[in-house]
């Protein structure tokens, strides 16, 4: 699995350039308010780079997955033991190493694909969902033996320095998600890429090609659950500010899972796309809820009416747009002539 | 000695009895799946909204059984527009497709049903009482719940009458034959919509009965739909496209669950009945990946 950098064109580099001057420079110069940050920002750049994560694992190697919050909960906690446990570790190696902790439980509940897929394995990786957030609620070791159920996640501190305010939280995360994108964007075009979109496409046929199924499905479980679970530690440490294995339930599972398809299933953009999406739409609901109709409108039902625009999507983009946002947004610039310098 | 063995066989009868429950949901599961190859993920939403939707109606005064009729002939009209709105645009994509386009489905229902119902837990009560029947107490020494049994009966019931549909009648034949190959049975005149919705229909019937006997038990609440998604071991052990698969996973899920959580659940602080059914699935998967009596899975290239 060499890096392929060659095979980024002059405007992938143009963008990603943008991109990274948006991110670190013209927003923290226009944006002040603090809520933007830890409210809108960060959260969506967490769960975005789990939905990269899933995006991996389904987009690209097409098996069908529904643990991302399981692995998210690993990774969480193995951040928060490892920084109680070994003081001078720094916080990005503890980030690494619960990544990998993760991509192990990854490995481990990937196993099933190798036999089974479609339906079958997503009742699989359900155990692993269910398994890891039980073990990490049953055994007090885990919570420090904490039984309020709600554990204060620790400062973040790289190099001496603390990052404590929403916006160099917001750094941190933003370098973390920036550099791990990267490396996926990379990885989806270089030869691991190729391999898993062979598997999706066609096993039998990726594997008489000489394709090892067994190598390819695990490896894109095993980082996939990575990215999830780094997710997983950065969104605890840096959206929740506390660890409670009930925040990383089924919901949040599924939650990932409309990302990615409602993003558009096999692109990394999706994933952006699909997770300010789905995180924005209650908030933009919440917002018509109370300013049109002065709050009379019961928080539970704009909730539910928030599933339904979800599920129906769902069905829509099925049937209308099986590739997500991502390919509407494309086809929309195409229709605009935006993309006819090639 | 005695009593522990009573014991166990308390423990073995309350599993094998709230087995029956998942198969409910499994059943319905297997009766779309059988007919159009669609893994139906919306079933236990389906059991939600139909539950809901019954007790919602006997809340204003409608009374039980006008509430039953009324309710299944809405479980009818979900089941014409999920034909005419999701199978059918969506007739010939893969399987993934369709799954992912039932995930949607059972969220529009969730939603939906929460919203016109609202989200407090309600009580139903079907005149059965969820307590030991004081004559198998007393002559047996078991303490087995008249809820169970009552669930087991009309799940047997249920799979009694839909065998008999599926074998002897003129639309288990149109049934059988579309859920063989829908082009060579539309071709030669099975009228394959109608097919398509009666399924549904008894998929949502049957949704309805599993919804009444989980709502009388665990109450009316969100949380059916978890132990909804229990159905999903169950029919990975029974095989997606068998009725007796999925009674036989049920019973398997629902009796090693209860002693797994009984016999070595202390151990872990308790709590392993979440958990343990998908990772018995999965030792099943690995060992006989098409389940106890589906068909074997052939795959070409």
């Amino acid at each position: 699995m060499k890096p392929v950098f060659m095979t980024f064109t002059r405007g992938d580099i143009i963008n990603f350039i943008v991109l990274m001057v948006l991110g670190f420079l013209i927003i923290p110069m226009t944006i002040t308010n603090g809520y933007w940050y830890s409210s809108i920002l960060i959260p969506w750049l967490c769960l975005a780079l789990a939905a990269v994560g899933q995006q991996i694992v389904m987009g690209y190697a097409g098996q069908l997955s529904l643990g991302a919050a399981g692995f998210m909960a690993a990774g969480a906690f193995a951040c928060f033991n490892l920084i109680l446990r070994i003081p001078d570790l720094p916080f990005v190696g503890a980030l690494i190493i619960s990544g990998l902790i993760a991509a192990a439980f990854g490995i481990l509940f990937g196993l099933p694909s190798l036999r089974v897929r479609g339906i079958y394995l997503m009742v699989a990786t359900l155990a692993s969902q269910f398994f890891i957030v039980w073990m990490i609620d049953k055994f007090g070791w885990f919570k420090n033996y904490d039984t309020s159920g709600i554990i204060t996640a620790q400062n973040i501190e790289i190099f001496g320095k603390s990052f404590t305010s929403p916006i160099n939280m917001y750094y941190v995360v933003l370098v973390v998600v920036a550099v791990l994108t990267l490396l996926a964007m990379n990885m989806v075009r270089g030869s691991a890429g190729r391999n898993w979109m062979a598997v999706r496409d066609m096993d039998i046929a990726a594997e008489s090609m000489g394709v090892s199924l067994l190598k390819t499905k695990l490896e894109a479980f095993a980082i996939s659950a990575f990215y999830c679970g780094v997710a997983g530690a950065l969104f605890a440490f840096t959206y929740l500010k506390s660890l409670e294995p009930v925040a990383f339930d089924i919901k949040l599972s599924f939650k990932i899972l409309f990302m990615v398809i409602l993003g558009g299933l096999g692109t990394i953009n999706g994933a952006f796309i699909g997770a300010a999406f789905i995180l924005l739409f209650p908030v933009v609901l919440n917002f018509i809820g109370n300013t049109a109709f002065h709050g009379s409108i019961d928080a539970t039902i704009i909730s539910s009416i928030e599933q339904v625009v979800f599920g129906a999507l769902m069905i829509i983009f099925m049937i209308y747009e099986p590739l997500g946002m991502a390919k509407l947004w494309e086809s929309i610039k195409s229709k605009i002539g935006f993309n006819k310098k090639k | 000695m005695i009593s522990e063995l009573l014991f166990f066989m308390e423990v073995l009868v309350a599993g094998l009895l709230s087995g029956t429950m998942y198969s409910l949901v499994a059943l319905g599961f297997v009766l779309i799946y059988k007919a159009s190859s669609t893994f139906n993920f919306a079933q236990g939403a389906m059991v939600f909204f139909a539950v809901l939707s019954f007790v919602g109606l006997m809340e204003f005064g409608i009374p039980f059984s006008v509430a039953f009729v009324l309710t299944i002939f809405l479980m009818i009209a979900v089941g014409l527009a999920t034909e005419r709105l999701v199978l059918r645009p969506l007739m010939n994509q893969s399987e993934d497709t369709l799954l992912m386009a039932t995930i949607g489905l059972g969220f529009v229902l969730e939603g939906l049903a929460q919203a016109v119902w609202g989200v407090e837990v309600r009580r139903l009560d079907l005149g059965i009482k969820d307590s030991p029947i004081p004559w198998i107490a007393d002559n047996l020494q078991l303490f087995i719940s008249a809820l169970d049994v009552t669930a087991g009966l009309v799940a047997t019931a249920m799979i009694i009458g839909l065998t008999l549909l599926f074998k002897y009648t003129k639309i288990g034949l149109g049934l059988r034959s579309v859920a063989d190959d829908a082009g060579a049975a539309s071709s030669i005149g099975i009228p394959l919509k109608h097919i398509m919705l009666l399924v549904w229909s008894a998929a949502g019937v049957v949704a309805l009965v599993a919804g009444m006997m989980w709502g009388a038990r665990a109450g009316v609440q969100f949380a059916l739909i978890d132990l909804a998604l229990k159905a999903l071991p169950v029919l990975i052990i029974g095989g997606f496209s068998s009725i007796p698969g999925a009674i036989i996973g049920g019973l398997l899920i629902g009796a090693s669950e209860k002693i797994l959580e009984v016999y070595i659940g202390p151990y872990f602080g308790g709590g392993i009945e979440g958990w343990a059914p998908y990772v018995l699935a999965i030792f099943f998967l690995l060992y006989r990946p098409e389940g106890l009596f589906g068909e074997k899975i052939i795959r070409r290239v």
